[in-house]
């Protein structure tokens, strides 16, 4: 048997997986940024991209030298060697990933803790989700609502109390990194500090009927004091289809009396024309 | 005609289709004149009067066909008429339209109908992709747009890729096991005949007022709960497709545990056959939650109960978590025989014994563990409670483990090989360790929270699957089709046609699917009929690929349709390899051996002079041979 040039693998490897990961850190994968998450986000995606660089190097080299070294040839009917496999070098390859996923995985922990870091100075605003559309609620400014378009102040840490009328919505823009459900029946948050002014998309980000599409809203990120102009130019009457989930109750029992029989889930009721076709 | 009424067969199926339908249709009308309701009760969630015939009328197509004769012949005590439905074998094409219980027939039935599945979805994936090629709308409504990657992904991932691995092991386990057939042949025949049920309920919601279910294959409450008529064909198509699953894979364990060979000691087992059992552990466990998460919002549709609605108290997010707990698992279900067929191939044609196999047989069992594990990390965004998330994303991390085990594993199996590379199957198998890898890896990125939170529904997550699925599972069956595919023929196909395949395949694939990454991590979500025109030139790349893919599968189904008639005569053993499938004739003869085989060793012994896995009976040279002992030498 003769040796494995290990060494030259080993630097070959290293080679693959170092060109691979400088060619690949060139591209802004996530995008423009726009919040204080989107920085050790971004750094964690790239010391990721790192370590898969060197992995799938590994893989490749280690691929292409066995198909170069010991490919047989045309009408060769013997055998390889009967080798059944190597205790040692099996516990490398289950003890060195375990160490690399646990790495990764308390290096992410620590990102998570990090970008979920509560302020105490930080800003409330209600986002309320329907098919289709965006509404938000200010409550700090004196309960100022307003309908397809979010204000937030620069370097402010937002805590968005997110709602959903009928079906799951996600609250999502790219730029900030950060995305969570909009959940009816509970209220779930999600906690962002934009660190840059400008206008960005909100997306939603989960399947939520025909409209899911274009359901949109524009986000305005400004200063404090614009943004304490627009708040207080916003009118305070709460939205009609807005409703607690009591009240969405009542009227659904009052359909069901009316009608007198077996109703469905109820969700159309409220669904504002769901699935209208 | 009376006659033909009385008999089991197809006259019969489709009277009992009709008075099955019929008495659904019937009980519903009744039961609501008796109730003084209304007659038809037609709210997009209702309809009574089709959703139960949509269940009466296959068990009726069932009975009339034959599926429970035997069985209702036999709780009766009359006597069983075996020459109408119980007949073992193939010897005409119209033997394969019957209620047959030959594991090789109802592997060619699986195989034949799955790939005409594949064919159906694949067709539904290229609306999507003329859909996507430009930002816009461009062919089809947003509202038919969210049927079609609904059902896309329905009909591939229940009658493609779930049954095709079901039909080769159906195949090849029994044979590699030296068991005539397998454990219970009439409930494999039910188990088959299940499946094209389900396929004709799911395709059939096109058919739906309001147009197929559309609220994804996921099928989130609450969106699911209030959509159109079609979601309750989902939902009852997939108890078809869970209730074939879980009865195939029970059969494949009883089969497995009891039915091998003298001699095949587990660590003696092929690994294809070690993946089934693993993969069987998990349909059994796994499977029933799927069924009950599509129970459960099928009677919050029409029954009015409440499990989902947030309105009378229900629990949102509790369906996720239902519904993870099997569609995690799932992917590996979709994952683990195609390990199996990798480990076959790459051993065979590298004439190496696999390279620590015994960890390769643990690392799947390692697997089917931690994928009970996993499920919570598709719910990182949806706002579960938050302390779940970390141990989660650890033990999905850790999955990688097994998985990286196996890929090293195929590495050192190549080492110090002989390796063949004229078959297409073998460079499916290589081709399937790369591209494997990416997938690998960007399951990886999934699992770590603070990515996740933001890629998760976004194209990076398509990419991701389609990766694992199409550049892992559809490529481990076609690695699979091609290695068997002489076997069960008992012709060969053509290898440069398969060549061709492999590389359109191997480039459409990478084409189509890596770029999804790109606009998926630049901010384009998932699901959607239209796009940002930032991301417009990617996604026709993607499109043009997409067709480009599926123009080379029909190259695959020429060179399959054409050998299997014209090609030439395969002999036994094209490959050289040990395992007892190859040791009896191509195709094998009907109950597979004369005599059950006698193994007397493990499944890759290439190297070891002398070293059998198996000995046929009347195998008067082999009789001799002695029992040989593993040989190991330590790589340096």
């Amino acid at each position: 048997m003769t040796r494995l040039p290990i060494l030259k693998l080993v630097l070959a490897t290293l080679a693959f997986g170092a060109v691979q990961s400088v060619v690949l850190l060139q591209f802004d994968w996530f995008g423009d940024a726009a919040s204080t998450a989107a920085g050790p986000i971004d750094t964690l995606m790239d010391v990721t991209i790192v370590v898969s660089s060197f992995i799938f190097a590994l893989v490749c080299v280690f691929l292409g030298y066995a198909l170069i070294k010991w490919r047989a040839k045309p009408g060769d009917e013997s055998d390889g060697l009967p080798i059944h496999g190597n205790t040692k070098l099996e516990i490398w390859w289950t003890l060195i990933p375990v160490l690399i996923v646990v790495a990764l995985a308390g290096y992410s922990w620590a990102v998570l803790d990090d970008i979920e870091k509560k302020d105490s100075n930080a800003i409330t605003v209600d986002v309320y989700s329907q098919q289709f559309a965006w509404t938000f609620g200010y409550p700090e400014s004196g309960n100022k609502w307003a309908e397809g378009e979010l204000h937030v102040p620069v370097n402010r840490q937002i805590d968005f109390k997110l709602h959903a009328q009928d079906v799951i919505h996600s609250f999502w823009v790219p730029e900030w990194r950060i995305k969570k459900d909009n959940v009816p029946g509970i209220t779930t948050n999600a906690l962002v500090t934009p660190d840059r002014e400008g206008t960005f998309q909100l997306v939603c980000a989960e399947l939520c009927g025909i409209g899911h599409t274009t359901m949109q809203a524009k986000v305005v990120v400004e200063s404090e004091e614009k943004y304490n102009q627009w708040v207080n130019n916003l009118k305070s009457e709460v939205p009609a289809f807005l409703m607690s989930a009591d009240q969405a109750l009542e009227v659904q029992k009052r359909a069901e009396e009316r009608a007198g029989g077996i109703q469905g889930s109820g969700v159309e009721e409220e669904g504002s024309g769901n699935h209208a076709d | 005609m009376a006659m033909a009424l009385r008999q089991p067969g197809w006259y019969r199926g489709l009277f009992g289709l009709l008075l099955g339908a019929g008495f659904g249709f019937g009980l519903v009308i009744a039961l609501r004149a008796l109730s003084g309701l209304e007659l038809f009760q037609t709210e997009q969630t209702g309809y009574p009067h089709v959703v139960v015939p949509l269940i009466t009328a296959p068990f009726g197509f069932l009975f009339g066909f034959g599926a429970f004769d035997y069985w209702f012949r036999w709780a009766a005590g009359k006597p069983t008429i075996p020459e109408d439905h119980s007949d073992h074998g193939a010897t005409r094409w119209q033997d394969y339209f019957k209620f047959n219980t030959d594991h090789k027939v109802i592997g060619i039935q699986y195989i034949v109908v799955t790939l005409f599945f594949f064919l159906i979805g694949g067709l539904l994936a290229l609306l999507i992709r003329a859909e996507l090629a430009q930002p816009g709308s461009q062919v089809v409504a947003a509202s038919t747009f969210n049927g079609l990657f609904s059902t896309h992904a329905t009909v591939m991932i229940f009658l493609f890729i779930i049954p095709i691995f079901a039909g080769l092991a159906n195949y090849v386990v029994p044979l590699m096991l030296g068991a005539p057939d397998m454990a219970f042949p009439r409930l494999n025949a039910l188990s088959f005949w299940l499946l094209p049920i389900a396929g004709i309920i799911f395709l059939g919601s096109f058919l739906a007022p309001g147009g197929a279910f559309d609220a994804g294959w996921t099928g989130y409450a609450p969106l699911a709960g209030g959509a159109p008529l079609g979601q309750t064909f989902f939902n009852i198509g997939v108890q078809f497709a869970g209730a074939s699953s879980i009865a195939a894979a029970l059969n494949f364990l009883v089969t497995i545990i009891t039915m091998r060979a003298p001699g095949m000691n587990l660590w003696r087992m092929p690994l294809m056959v070690w993946a089934q059992l693993a993969t069987s552990l998990l349909v059994v466990g796994a499977t029933p939650f799927v069924a009950g998460a599509q129970f459960m919002t099928l009677f919050d549709r029409v029954l009015g109960m409440n499990f989902f609605n947030f309105l009378q108290g229900g629990d949102v997010i509790s369906y996720q978590h239902i519904f993870w707990f099997y569609s995690h698992p799932a992917v590996y279900i979709m994952m683990l025989p195609g390990f199996g067929i990798i480990s076959e191939i790459i051993s065979t044609h590298s004439r190496k014994p696999v390279f620590g196999y015994r960890l390769m047989a643990l690392a799947l069992i390692g697997i089917v563990v931690l994928s009970y594990s996993v499920w919570a990390h598709h719910m990182f965004v949806s706002g579960m409670f938050s302390w779940l998330r970390v141990p989660i994303m650890i033990s999905t991390m850790l999955i990688a483990v097994p998985t990286g085990i196996k890929v090293f594993s195929w590495l050192g199996t190549l080492f110090y090989g002989k390796i063949h590379t004229y078959s297409t199957a073998m460079l499916f198998a290589l081709a399937f360790i790369v591209t494997f890898t990416i997938g690998g890896i960007s399951g990886v990125m999934l699992g770590m929270i603070p990515i996740d939170i933001h890629v998760s529904d976004t194209y990076f997550i398509v990419a991701h699957i389609h990766f694992v699925l199409f550049g892992g599972s559809v490529f481990t069956i076609f690695a699979g089709l091609y290695h068997w595919f002489p076997k069960i023929t008992g012709r060969m196909y053509d290898e440069r046609l398969g060549r061709i395949h492999l590389w359109g395949t191997v480039i459409g694939t990478w084409m189509a699917f890596v770029p999804m990454h790109w606009v998926g991590m630049d901010g384009m979500p998932r699901r959607v009929a239209d796009y940002a025109s930032q991301y417009g030139d990617w996604n026709l790349v993607v499109s043009i690929s997409a067709f480009f893919l599926g123009a080379v599968q029909l190259v695959f189904l020429y060179n399959m349709i054409v050998s299997w008639r014209f090609g030439p005569k395969a002999g036994n053993n094209p490959w050289r390899a040990n395992s007892i499938e190859w040791l009896v004739s191509s195709p094998p003869p009907i109950y597979n051996f004369d005599e059950i085989p006698r193994v007397v060793g493990g499944p890759y012994e290439y190297g070891t002079p002398g070293a059998r896995h198996a000995i046929m009976a009347g195998d008067e040279e082999g009789a001799t041979v002695p029992e040989p002992k593993p040989t190991t030498v330590a790589a340096s």
